[in-house]
């Protein structure tokens, strides 16, 4: 029998496959974060202080894209398709399974965070990191916490046709109050309160310490708190709703 | 030689307050092409859904190869092959990938190239599945069954959307697997799918099992009327169904003699297996009139 390890790497494997053959998702896995990246570089060229705002907003907006809006959308077409239905008849482990189709969104985080910090370096003037290991943690964190709330989310989307709605009506207001485009700290009260209660402000926190500020992780601890219940919630929400069918009618 | 393949005893299933599945017994022996026959919403896909491990039983005993598939014991999925009445895929696989991936999911799989074969997707291996036609897509449905070269195969309406020619080409592939010795218990709503296929078929409707045995024997067994029809002297035609045929075809020749005149149009029919299927599966209401015929002369 081959191994639980073995099975998932040959599923993860085929993941990555489809995903590059599908090139709308492609595109907008990205091209799109860079296409933010340098139309609002453009706007605010030569601002460094604007630049130094965006590069680590970009660079949490890619994780939030990949892992929460692709996951959702990716496993309510699944589910409505039929393909995971299939797979729990064979011998592939559902956690093998699963773990390949999370692995397979965390390979499209890394990759877009790399483009974002190297475009940073050269083209915004961010420099290198200035804290690799802080990189690393957030990124991490912020995959996973993300990841599980949109596999939790995916049970609330009724069918496929409505999967882009329902994720950008999440998506696209989590980004404004996150601090993606601007320094949240100059946003109205009440949307940097809702902003500071949400995950991503946090990830870009401890993205914005890693690549920028320097801040260190010691300082964004309280950022990594956060992260770390709203990750948990996600997790026991993805486990405890999670169904392998599409509900009926 | 040894324990059958499938055992379902007093088989229950409820969906809030309907019952698809009302108290259903059979088993299936081992190398046995079993079907279950029956119109839409009959139960069939519940039942096959239960003995795969996809759906809970609300009452019953069921095993599988020896297990509880409620259970959903590892060791099972890798010995049993499973069409779903409505499978998908992924959008942008050929069906070469398909065929191989899935081959990678089992310890002992056939030979890719020649399940394609056996599906006959020889001229479709490199085609992406999104672009199958209907017939195709449920070829490569088999296929993926096939290739971990389970012992025991559940086909749910396998060719149901086929042209004749792709349903007599699915035929040719399931007696194949009766032929390697394997157990297969298919679903279908087309008799004359049972009647080719099945060593033994069961009869379901409404979450019932109204008839169960050979496709020979259900057609003469369990309908035991014959009918009878003949043109009388004033050129009507008559028809009566009845136990035993020999009174009655003799008391009609006897006449005849006595008068120097012949019967004409005389048929004695016994009933085929679809009779069978439609008085069995037909609306009590429909039983009812169709009941026997005009007194004669
Ligand atoms: N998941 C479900 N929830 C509620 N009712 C169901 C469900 N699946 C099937 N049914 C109902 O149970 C009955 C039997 O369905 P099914 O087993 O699919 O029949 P068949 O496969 O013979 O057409 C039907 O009345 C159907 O509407
Ligand atoms: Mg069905």
């Amino acid at each position: 029998m081959p191994s639980t390890a073995v099975l998932a790497w040959h599923q993860y494997r085929l993941e990555r496959r489809m995903f590059w053959r599908n090139p709308s998702a492609a595109f907008f896995n990205f091209v799109l974060p860079l296409l933010f990246l340098f139309l609002i570089g453009a706007i605010v060229s030569g601002d460094q202080d604007q630049l130094d705002v965006i590069v680590p907003g970009i660079a949490g907006m890619s994780v939030l894209s990949t892992t929460f809006s692709a996951l959702a959308m990716n496993l309510t077409f699944l589910r409505e398709q039929g393909v995971l239905k299939r797979m729990r008849g064979t011998p592939l482990p559902s956690g093998a399974y699963l773990s390949a189709l999370a692995a397979n969104a965390v390979t499209n985080a890394a990759i877009q965070v790399v483009i974002v910090v190297v475009a940073g370096r050269v083209f915004f003037g961010t420099g290198w990191p200035e804290d690799y290991l802080e990189l690393v943690v957030f990124v991490a964190a912020g995959v996973a916490c993300l990841a599980a709330l949109g596999v939790a989310y995916s049970h609330l989307i009724p069918n496929f046709d409505s999967a882009p709605a329902f994720v950008n009506v999440v998506f696209l207001p989590v980004i404004f109050v996150s601090g993606v485009f601007f320094d949240a700290e100059n946003a109205p009260a009440f949307l940097r309160d809702i902003g500071r209660a949400l995950p991503l402000t946090h990830v870009i926190d401890g993205l914005s310490g890693a690549l920028v500020t320097g801040a260190s992780l010691a300082d964004n601890a309280g950022s990594l708190g956060v992260i770390a219940l709203w990750g948990i919630g996600g997790a026991v929400l993805a486990v405890r709703g999670f169904s392998w069918e599409a509900r009926r009618g | 030689m040894s324990s059958p393949a499938i055992e379902v005893c007093d088989l229950h299933k409820s969906y809030g307050t309907h019952d698809a599945v009302r108290g259903i017994d059979f088993s299936v022996a081992r190398g046995e092409v079993f079907g279950l026959l029956g119109p839409n919403g009959a139960g069939k896909t519940t039942t096959v859904e239960i003995l795969e491990g996809y759906r809970e039983r609300t009452r019953g005993e069921v095993s599988v190869l020896g297990f509880d598939p409620g259970e959903r014991p590892a060791e099972l999925r890798v010995r049993v092959g499973i069409v779903l009445q409505a499978g998908g895929m992924y959008r942008f696989i050929t069906v070469r990938e398909a065929v191989a991936h899935w081959a990678r999911l089992y310890p002992h799989p056939r030979d890719v190239e020649e399940v394609i074969a056996v599906a006959g997707l020889q001229d479709k291996a490199e085609t992406r599945v999104r672009t199958l036609s209907g017939g195709q897509a449920r070829r490569l449905d088999l296929a993926l069954a096939l290739v971990g070269d389970p012992e025991l195969i559940f086909l749910d309406e396998p060719t149901t959307g086929f042209d004749p020619a792709a349903r007599r080409a699915a035929w040719e592939t399931i007696r194949s697997l009766r032929d390697l010795g394997k157990t297969v218990l298919l679903t279908t709503h087309y008799l004359d799918e049972a009647q080719e296929l099945c060593d033994r078929v069961a009869i379901i409707k409404a979450g019932r099992i109204l008839a169960i045995g050979r496709p020979q024997e259900l057609g003469v067994g369990a309908a035991t009327r014959v009918r009878v029809s003949w043109r009388d002297e004033e050129g009507r035609l008559q028809e009566r169904e009845v136990e035993d045929p020999t009174a009655l075809v003799h008391e009609l020749t006897s006449a005849a003699v006595a008068r120097g005149a012949s019967v004409t149009e005389l048929t004695v029919v016994r009933p085929s297996l679809e009779d069978v299927y439609l008085e069995l599966t037909a609306d009590a209401a429909a039983s009812v009139t169709a009941d026997p015929v005009p007194a004669r002369a």
